[in-house]
């Protein structure tokens, strides 16, 4: 499934959030979208999924609008996980992840032992068998956070949209959960805030800043040294490896400049 | 294999809840100022339903039918219809706290039912329950809006409903002062505290249809009411469509408790109370709340109407009076679980 933003702007209360940004994912890769905070990715995502209309542009799915279609048929072929989605009920860690299942159902299509092995494999590829049954609001934020992605797993969507997914895991946990984005057969978005990662697990990447998408790309030759002292405002070592891939180094402010043959010596 | 053991345990709750119901009913029409054997309840219901032709005394069969049977049928829907409120409205704004009595919709529908009857609005267009569901709509309407001017703290809908009860319980007082003569006056006075001493069969053929078909329209929505557990935009993007859920379960909300207002009146804190007694039984999945929050606001509903006829010999006390004692102790337990859980 092909999904895609043309030209698409977003504001709210008369200020511009989102300037003209076009973007074309790609069927089956996985498209890392980094930025400063405030930078617009939660809004692209939300665009991305359906929730909000542009203002102007439109989002395409498979070449058609995004609001020719149902609800229903965008939660079966898109899935988003929010940057932040809590709750005070008393919901079990299982019947968190079995809500993926929703837009399969009908009012009236009875539960199956079907549907039950899809959430039985989501949980397992999100390594939350054992904490199946516990209730929600006993679980520690990194394994909150591994239950929405296993509920957008048993979602089946042929599109992941993942918001800051890594945010709470511990580094085991967030490398594993890239890798795990990665080896599904999906299309997957990931707004991503660690460099290294974006550069290590995705496609592509796009660069975002105030509201536009500023480079797209492999992330060598997106992730340059000098976009991200303009972009972030910090200074770094950028490493090119084989593959289009890199390895950022951050420099600690105010240290001298590293010659770039010493790093390729460190980094061989 | 697991599919028919489901369905059989389904089967047999089924059959259970349905057994609980009668017996509650049963229960009202027996119990009161002259208790009457259950027999002779079970021989009048057989007389005027079959013709079974048992030879009863008529006294006895009139009071059963014609007052204990209809009053503890729409006691139970009144219940039903009141919980079902209260599920829907604490799951749609995910509040603990909401209820149709708590937000100033009661209050509106008071309003409106009042309107009608006592200023003529509508020039005979406008029944009374019609008149109440414009009320309830307006009032849930004007509430919304202030609490989202207010924002979008899960405190603010609560204080705005504070407010729109006050307010619309001040204009029927408003009405009722201005325009009706004292015996009226006395009469709806009685009958705003919640009130079934004037039920009759007629009230019931708007009661039972309003609250089993406020139940499909509410079992219908169970899956989508379940995916806005992470809020609406999580239930958005699980391919819940928001507003017209939105619309659809907030005015079967608005119906019913209109409809249960414009007959006895509006009675308190069974919407806020009954969902939560339901959820620590059955858990938070809306497909079994949904039906066991009905069953347990009826039965509820029948127990304070027939506590409400025999607590005081001799008087009948509104049933509002009734399920505030149980419900604000229960709603104060409520706010103090809610200071300690932040
Ligand atoms: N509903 C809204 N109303 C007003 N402003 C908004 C709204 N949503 C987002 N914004 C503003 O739009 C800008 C972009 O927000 P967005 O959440 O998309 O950023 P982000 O890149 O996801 O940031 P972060 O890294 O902090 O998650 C921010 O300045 C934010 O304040
Ligand atoms: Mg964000």
């Amino acid at each position: 499934m092909r999904l895609s933003a043309c030209n698409v702007s977003w504001s709210k209360g008369g200020v511009s959030i989102l300037e003209n940004v076009s973007l074309d994912v790609v069927p089956g890769e996985f498209l890392g979208i980094v930025g400063p905070n405030g930078s617009g990715k939660t809004s692209l995502m939300s665009l991305l999924a359906g929730l909000r209309r542009p203002k102007s542009g439109r989002i395409l799915v498979d070449g058609q609008a995004i609001d020719r279609l149902s609800r229903r048929e965008i939660a079966k072929r898109i899935a988003l996980v929010e940057q932040q989605a809590e709750t005070g009920e008393r919901i079990s860690a299982r019947q968190a992840v079995e809500l993926g299942r929703t837009p399969h159902l009908g009012a009236l299509a009875p539960w199956s032992s079907k549907d039950d092995a899809i959430v039985d494999e989501a949980l397992r590829n999100v390594d939350m068998e054992r904490l199946a049954a516990r209730l929600w609001h006993t679980l520690s934020g990194g394994e909150r956070q591994r239950l929405h992605i296993a509920r957008a797993l048993a979602q089946q969507p042929q599109v992941l949209l993942l918001d800051e997914p890594t945010n709470h895991l511990d580094i085991g946990h967030q490398i594993g959960l890239l890798q795990l984005v990665r080896q599904q057969k999906l299309t997957a978005v990931a707004a991503l805030h660690d460099l290294n990662h974006a550069a290590m697990f995705c496609d592509r990447i796009a660069l975002m800043s105030g509201g536009r998408i500023v480079a797209l790309g492999r992330p060598s030759d997106v992730l340059s040294g000098e976009r991200i002292a303009a972009v972030f405002g910090i200074d770094v070592d950028v490493v090119h490896e084989s593959g289009g891939r890199c390895h950022i180094r951050y420099r600690p402010p105010g240290s001298p400049v590293v010659e770039m043959p010493v790093l390729r010596r460190i980094s061989s | 294999m697991i599919g028919f053991a489901n369905s059989l345990s389904r089967t047999g709750a089924s059959l259970l809840a349905l057994f609980l119901l009668f017996a509650a009913l049963w229960l009202g029409a027996a119990i009161g100022e002259t208790a009457i054997p259950m027999d002779v309840v079970g021989r009048t219901i057989a007389n005027r339903l079959w013709q079974a032709g048992y030879s009863l005394d008529p006294i006895n069969e009139g009071v059963v039918w014609n007052y204990r049977l209809s009053r503890a049928v729409v006691a139970a829907c009144c219940g039903s219809a009141l919980a079902l409120s209260g599920v829907v409205l604490q799951s749609l704004l995910r509040n603990p706290l909401a209820d149709p009595y708590i937000l100033g919709i009661s209050a509106g529908a008071s309003t409106g039912a009042v309107a009608v009857a006592i200023l003529g609005f509508g020039a005979g267009l406008l029944t009374m329950p019609l008149g109440a569901f414009l009320g309830a709509l307006l009032a849930f309407g004007l509430v919304s809006l202030l609490a989202m001017r207010a924002g979008r703290g899960h405190g603010a809908i609560i204080l705005a409903g504070v407010a729109g009860s006050q307010l619309f319980n001040a204009l029927t007082s408003l009405i009722v002062t201005k325009a009706a003569n004292a015996e009226q006056s006395r009469a709806i006075m009685f009958w705003l505290l919640g009130n079934l001493s004037g039920v009759r069969w007629p009230d019931a053929w708007l009661a039972v249809p309003t609250a089993v078909i406020g139940l499909l329209v509410c079992l219908w929505h169970a899956r989508a009411l379940d995916a806005f557990t992470f809020g609406s935009e999580a239930a958005a993007s699980l391919g819940v469509p928001v507003r017209r859920v939105y619309v659809v379960l907030i005015g079967a909300s608005a119906m019913m408790t209109a409809a249960m207002v414009s007959i006895v009146g509006s009675i308190g804190f069974a919407g806020l109370v009954i969902p939560h007694a339901a959820r620590m039984l059955v858990g938070i999945r809306h497909g079994v709340l949904l039906p066991a929050s009905a069953l347990i606001g009826a039965i509820f509903m029948i127990a304070a109407d027939i506590v409400s006829r025999v607590i005081i010999p001799g008087q009948v006390l509104p049933i509002g009076v009734v399920t505030a004692l149980v419900g604000a102790p229960a709603f104060a337990i409520l706010l103090g679980r809610r200071g300690a859980a932040r």
